[in-house]
């Protein structure tokens, strides 16, 4: 079998993987909702914005439902501490992309009362106005470090409150994510829209665009300047058992920059998120913005890349305790659980990747007036 | 920190009615996803448009459901997280797993494919769309696999052992948490359950066409394929309910002895009582009628093993309590110095029990210090609700009984084609509509709260599982919970009762159809 340490950092960059394929493929879907008021205006608009992501976006959100699981499969501590510890923002992430977004979806065509079908689009925008900034929120606090520490029997105490996970820096965070979705989502609705739906979710995704650098830029000077990042302090065993009391870590402002000291070749993580959003801005207009789509998604890969790689090796650290922070060395699960889950993820996420890729390609092609009024399944 | 009692009851609450309002939907999805298939083939084999209406308009219906179903599973995925926080970081390294293969393997080939299956009818081939539907309940199917193995596991966990450095439970052997035949029984039994209900709800809303003397030929059809389908599912629900409760005899004997209301060892082999009214405090059951040997056949599958009581079965709880306290003590030493081997050796002996030993945190939090009284408390408190068990599991099984009844019949007028010549068995139809749903939710009650006071059987007490958060903030997620569950089951009810009134014409009527020309 594998050694510990290398399933620990497979694992690591799998989550990353998964991670990042929520964000390509849900991420898009969420921008469009956010975009529903601005690039429809009427309620046939509505309807082929609608039925550009409604086939596919239950599909999409198994990323993070995948996501969610592995961290729980592969970091079961992490999982109980970042969720417990970050409580109504999860449930509020439940509440608007878990229950009110599948729901929208399906019953907002299901009576021709336009009373009934206002209600749902609003229902239908925060389902992805709310968790597009939620996800940034969360990773600009898991930047910050959540308020937590463990007693001898690994018991977590979490001395937070929701409103402290409003902290500026958060927010700035927050607004950062709102953005890459609302870029991704507006090239999407590009590539599977004409006319004037088309010409506006370009605009708002090039406008997306320039606030992602403009933002990430910013959020990266900030990191810099004000935010504590951590550091453990001596040696470690990435073969070790797995409990974060072994450790000793310290938190020093601007200490998240220091992997790209040790390594500047991962300065090209964050230049990837940078050039990915200029890119999808310049391209927008070209071959019909399928490449600007991929900029789109090598900026979100950039990104969500950059927060790993600068955390790295913490993947969850205590602002209470440092010590307790949570590393990938040390909040692992055991070996046989994390070969069990590799063999289980290299079977079937290939599998995953070809079935979707082939429900894409039924799916291919403009939607427009026809398309809709043509199938009666529609939404 | 130990948990307070109210954090406790409020997040069992949650959980409870969370997993109770999931599983109002997920039986229909198994059920009806499969229905879907078949009918659909019979369409690929005939070619004959009313199986397509049929399977399109059950597929619309399916739609309403399937939605929330997909809205109230999240949830029980991110309340492990939020609400069973020291849980999940206690068996996350074997329960995790499953969840995470349920998502690899099953949720997403379910996920992916309910798009196409409504929006695919015109952009695939026949075939192509056929295999879209199978690939659509093989997800739905395979999803509860998972899921069931991972619960399995909760009940009769397998396959894994303590770990001092870790201070969790850690993965053994993870063919045998896969194979763990609870999980296996429980699988067969539950979407076979689900495979009920799809069934009840087809003849049901059948029966209501037939009574309105409308869609004949549309209702007769679907009526005999649900006939069927249920029939043979039916048949397996009682089987492989028989086999959980033969299973659960060697593995959980306290849940057996508290559905049978048994307090006392009876000699072997063990009447099984049909009806009586179990007596929590006195340790009776009143008004038994019993029927000789019959449980001890049943359970033991022998006339010789015998099926412990309640009291025989608290007094051994007892001896492993005991044991739990030498194995605390032992650990308690090795956290602060691992290698002590005196130490190590009494926590090998004894680490079985460990969970036992913290049954005695409820009433003193460092267990050593433990008095005869308390021991005796904790034992009693390993003694679940007899009379709910009790009740509960009799109205499941005397559903499942009449479920039997209920296809072979409705199979046989669908064989003799006179259906419609008995309209009082139509609206025996119609009213047994709710009955497969209480089952499931018995049957439900029966497994998960039988279960208590464990979360996992004998390894972690619930009271110690749930995570450190205020009563407060509990309460409010749960009113959350109940304001949002609660408005969206009457736009769900609602939207069925409108469409299955409107019933399949609604597929081809202008009037009604959903969306059709409706412009600003």
């Amino acid at each position: 079998m594998i050694e510990l340490a290398t399933l620990r950092m497979i694992w690591w960059i799998l989550i990353g993987i998964l991670l990042m394929g929520f964000a390509v493929m849900d991420g898009f879907d969420f921008g469009i909702a956010a975009l529903l008021p601005l690039v429809a205006q009427n309620e046939m608009e509505r309807r082929i914005v609608l039925n550009t992501i409604g086939p596919i976006w239950e599909g999409n959100q198994v990323w993070i439902i995948l996501g969610a699981g592995a961290v729980f499969a592969a970091f079961p501590i992490v999982y109980a501490v970042a969720f417990s510890g970050a409580y109504f923002a999860v449930l509020l992430l439940l509440l608007t992309m878990g229950i009110m977004r599948p729901v929208s979806f399906k019953y907002r065509s299901k009576l021709p009362n336009l009373f009934w079908r206002r209600f749902w689009d609003s229902v239908i925008f925060i389902g992805g106005f709310v968790p597009a900034i939620l996800f940034g929120v969360l990773v600009g606090n898991i930047l910050v470090g959540l308020p937590f520490s463990f007693d001898q029997n690994l018991r977590l105490t979490y001395s937070g409150h929701f409103i402290d996970l409003l902290n500026p820096f958060a927010l700035w965070c927050g607004l950062t994510s709102l953005m890459m979705f609302v870029m991704h989502g507006g090239l999407f609705l590009a590539i599977k829209t004409d006319d004037l739906i088309r010409e506006r979710a370009i605009r708002w995704s090039r406008l997306a665009a320039i606030g992602v650098v403009l933002f990430f830029i910013g959020g990266g000077i900030w990191t810099h300047l004000c935010v504590t990042g951590y550091q453990v302090i001596g040696n470690i065993d990435p073969n070790g058992f797995s409990n974060p009391l072994n450790k000793t870590a310290t938190q020093t402002v601007g200490a998240w920059l220091n992997n790209y000291k040790l390594y500047p070749f991962l300065k090209y993580v964050p230049i990837l998120g940078i050039i990915g959003a200029l890119g999808a801005c310049f391209t927008a207009n070209f071959y019909n913005s399928r490449f600007a789509f991929l900029c789109s998604s090598a900026s979100l890969v950039g990104i969500i890349g950059t927060v790993g790689v600068s955390m790295f090796p913490f993947i969850l650290p205590s602002s209470l305790n440092p010590s307790m922070s949570l590393l990938i060395w040390d909040a692992s699960s055991s070996k046989l659980t994390l070969f069990t889950m590799l063999c289980a993820t290299i079977i079937f996420l290939p599998i995953i990747l070809l079935y979707t890729a082939w429900v894409y390609h039924v799916l291919r092609g403009k939607v427009g007036q026809a398309a809709v009024l043509a199938n009666k399944q529609a939404y | 920190m130990l948990p307070i009692n109210d954090v406790v009851m409020l997040s069992r609450v949650q959980f409870g009615m969370t997993a109770l309002y999931h599983f109002l939907f997920v039986p229909l999805t198994i059920g009806l996803s499969n229905l879907l298939g078949i009918m659909e083939t019979v369409y690929f084999i005939t070619n004959r448009p009313i199986w397509k209406t049929m399977t399109q308009y059950w597929g619309l219906l399916f739609g309403i459901n399937v939605a929330m179903g997909v809205a109230t599973g999240v949830t029980m995925e991110f309340q492990f997280g939020t609400n069973w926080a020291y849980y999940s970081q206690y068996v996350g390294d074997i329960f995790g797993a499953p969840l995470a293969i349920e998502g690899l393997m099953a949720f997403f080939l379910e996920a992916t494919f309910v798009g196409l299956f409504f929006f695919g009818w015109d952009k695939l081939s026949r075939g192509g769309h056929l295999l879209v539907t199978w690939l659509l309940a093989i997800g739905a199917s395979f999803s509860a696999l998972w899921i069931l193995i991972a619960n399995g596991w909760m009940q009769h966990p397998v396959g894994a052992r303590f770990n001092f450095h870790t201070m969790r439970m850690e993965l053994q052997d993870f063919y045998s948490v896969v194979f763990n035949e609870v999980a296996q029984a429980k699988f067969v039994h539950t979407i076979s359950a689900g495979y009920v209900v799809g069934s009840m709800f087809v003849i049901a809303i059948s029966a209501y066409f037939l009574l309105k003397g409308s869609q004949t030929a549309f209702a007769k059809r679907s009526m005999a394929v649900a006939a069927a389908f249920g029939l043979a599912s039916s048949l397996c629900v009682v089987v492989l309910g028989d086999e959980s409760g033969y299973l659960a005899n060697t593995n959980q004997r306290m849940k057996i002895a508290a559905i049978e209301g048994i307090w006392k060892t009876d000699p072997s082999p063990a009447p099984l009582t049909l009806f009586g009214f179990p007596d929590q405090k006195l340790h009776t059951t009143n008004y038994a009628i019993r029927v000789p040997y019959a449980l001890g056949l049943i359970a033991t599958r022998s006339l010789t093993r015998p099926v412990y009581g309640i009291e025989d079965l608290v007094s051994h709880t007892k001896d492993r309590i005991r044991s739990g306290i030498l194995a605390y003590n032992a650990l308690l030493t090795l956290q602060r110095n691992a290698n002590d081997s005196d130490a190590l050796q009494i926590f090998d002996a004894n680490q079985h029990d460990i969970g036992y030993g913290f049954l005695l945190q409820k009433y003193v939090p460092d267990v050593r210090h433990a008095t005869a009284q308390q021991i005796e408390q904790a034992a009693w408190d390993t003694v679940p609700d007899v009379p709910i068990l009790f009740w509960s599991f009799r109205v499941m099984a005397g559903c499942g009984f009449y479920f039997i009844a209920f296809f072979a019949f409705t199979f046989y007028l669908c064989q003799k084609r006179r259906l419609t010549e008995y309209r009082w068995f139509l609206w025996i139809a119609l009213l047994s509509l709710p009955l497969p749903w209480l089952a499931a939710e018995l049957g439900w009650v029966v497994a998960e709260y039988g279960r208590q006071p464990w979360v996992v059987e004998g390894l972690l007490p619930t009271f110690l599982g749930v995570s450190s958060v205020s009563a407060e903030m509990v309460w409010m997620s749960l009113s959350g919970f109940i304001l949002f569950y609660t408005a969206l089951a009457v736009v769900e009810l609602y939207l069925m009762v409108k469409y299955i009134r409107l019933g399949p014409t609604v597929l081809s009527s202008h009037a009604a159809k959903p969306g059709d020309h409706f412009h600003d």
